[in-house]
């Protein structure tokens, strides 16, 4: 067909996390620039499927671009290289005809390598239950405005909210430091009044289980927020560290 | 729930002291800066050696200086602990260097600050030690308090005992050791003048990072007064002071 592309792929391949990779060369002949990324990576793999070869091992959920399921650092940047686009959402126009495209999964000792592209991000979630929560009833439904919220306060806590957790901002780190992600977690809360019963409890708690995940220090880069899907701020990280110090010096 | 061991030993606690002890650092510059102008003072080093002399003998500014030492050799300690901590949780790199939209400055400060290290112990070994145990020239100042003329007049070390300023007959005489003639001696090498520039420029590098980095790490990032944060940590420390400091061993090698 015409105005397909004809691409070269080097993917990282790894049987487990106990075993180390390597990169493997693959042929992507034929690829419509209206395919997703992952559509164009299931298109590999049925090649690969019908040459009785191991599928290359990539995680997906919505293909919608809110799961946080999807993954992978190609050509050095995580999620790809439009802005504010997970990988399923990004589109095989953004390559021209004739690349070679590098894939790499997530690299961080807290994301250990469960096959080839696919890292355990199990991690995140343990620092979610650390605190990500809030543990008061809620009882019935509320009159509406009964609690107010200024506009501002409630947009900001949102924005905050909209982090899906998909890890690219370990993977921009070079530190592989978790904190736009813990610190997106621990505002969307600090800013609400049902978050705050739990609040510095919830800030150190977080913070302290993501250090023992073995994520690395924040330098102030601001690399996360470059590369962050959806966009999450680094004014989080602040407000994190204000709500951590809070916690541990003053309200504590 | 909180204890002081905890927030120190965590990520966000080993932040603190690099961004604690780089203010103060930061502060320091500030006051250096402002003493060491009197260099261009063109008074033979007058008012330069009584400054050096009261920055030394003064209690309260000697306790100031030990924090200083201190916070000096404790932020490079800590950048040694945080880096390692930090290599350490990506032990596997990628083979595509990240493409990232962080400034080089950001991502190079260790080197920006190995750079300023062996410059703060060739520069305290220059003048620090020299001043306090090594060997400097002597002087003695002669002010005609009616004419408020100067003399200046080399002493000899058998002459000198200590720093002393007293007034006989009119006159006020002082003798000190001479840090300006030292300073002039020093800057009469080229390639001390190239290294204490290029030193210079690392200390602009290290603080357009550092400087508002020090104050996101304190929590202190707000729309109203990151501007102005920016706007210190451009233009006064990563170019007017670093500029100032600069001046000096060039002052010294073109116009003395």
């Amino acid at each position: 067909m015409s105005g397909n592309m004809n691409l070269t792929l080097k993917v990282w391949r790894q049987k487990n996390s106990s075993t180390s990779g390597k990169f493997v060369t693959y042929k992507a002949p034929e690829i419509s620039p209206d395919m997703s990324f992952l559509e164009m990576l299931d298109v590999v793999n049925e090649g690969l499927v019908k040459k009785s070869e191991d599928p290359i091992q990539f995680d997906h959920d919505c293909r919608e671009g809110i799961c946080g399921m999807c993954s992978l650092v190609i050509n050095g940047e995580p999620h790809g290289p439009k802005r504010a686009t997970t990988t399923c959402q990004l589109h095989m126009r953004s390559f021209n005809d004739g690349d070679t495209i590098v894939i790499e999964p997530w690299r961080a000792s807290a994301f250990p390598v469960v096959k080839d592209l696919a890292v355990d991000r199990s991690s995140f979630d343990r620092i979610q239950q650390a605190g990500g929560y809030v543990s008061i009833g809620t009882g019935g439904v509320p009159d509406a405005n009964e609690i107010a919220i200024p506009k501002v306060i409630a947009d900001e806590a949102f924005n905050s909210a909209t982090c899906i957790g998909c890890g690219a901002c370990v993977a921009a780190c070079k530190n592989a430091s978790a904190m736009l992600f813990v610190s997106a977690k621990i505002s969307q809360y600090a800013m609400l009044p049902q978050g705050q019963p739990e609040r510095y409890a919830r800030a150190e708690a977080m913070v302290l289980q993501m250090d023992d995940e073995g994520f690395g220090g924040c330098t102030n880069t601001y690399a996360c927020e470059a590369q962050c899907p959806k966009e999450i701020k680094v004014t989080n990280i602040a407000r994190m560290n204000r709500e951590f110090f809070n916690a541990e010096f003053i309200k504590g | 729930m909180s204890n002081f061991s905890n927030a120190f030993s965590s990520t966000l606690g080993k932040k603190l002291v690099m961004c604690l002890t780089g203010l103060f650092l930061c502060s320091f510059l500030i006051v250096h800066l402002t003493g060491n102008f009197q260099l261009f003072k063109n008074d033979d080093g007058l008012a330069f050696n009584q400054y050096a002399h009261f920055m030394t003998h003064f209690t309260p500014i000697k306790v100031v200086s030990y924090l200083l030492y201190s916070s000096i050799i404790i932020h490079s300690v800590w950048a040694i602990i945080i880096t390692l901590h930090n290599r350490k949780a990506r032990p596997q790199g990628y083979a595509i260097k990240p493409k990232d939209g962080s400034i080089w400055s950001s991502r190079n400060m260790g080197i920006l600050g190995t750079v300023l290290f062996v410059f703060i112990v060739v520069h305290m070994s220059n003048f620090w030690y020299q001043y306090h145990w090594g060997e400097t020239p002597y002087v003695e100042y002669r002010t005609d308090l009616n004419t408020g003329a100067t003399i200046t007049k080399e002493i000899q070390a058998s002459e000198f005992t200590d720093y002393v300023s007293y007034i006989d007959n009119g006159v006020e005489i002082t003798k000190s050791k001479d840090l300006y003639k030292e300073t002039q001696f020093a800057f009469q090498q080229w390639w001390l003048v190239a290294f204490y520039v290029l030193a210079m420029a690392a200390l602009a590098f290290h603080l357009v990072h550092g400087f508002q980095s020090a104050f996101q790490t304190l929590g202190w990032n707000h729309h109203k007064y990151r501007p102005l944060i920016k706007f210190v940590g451009f233009w006064i420390f990563s170019i007017l002071i670093p500029l100032g400091f600069a001046a000096m061993p060039l002052y010294f090698f073109f116009l003395k």
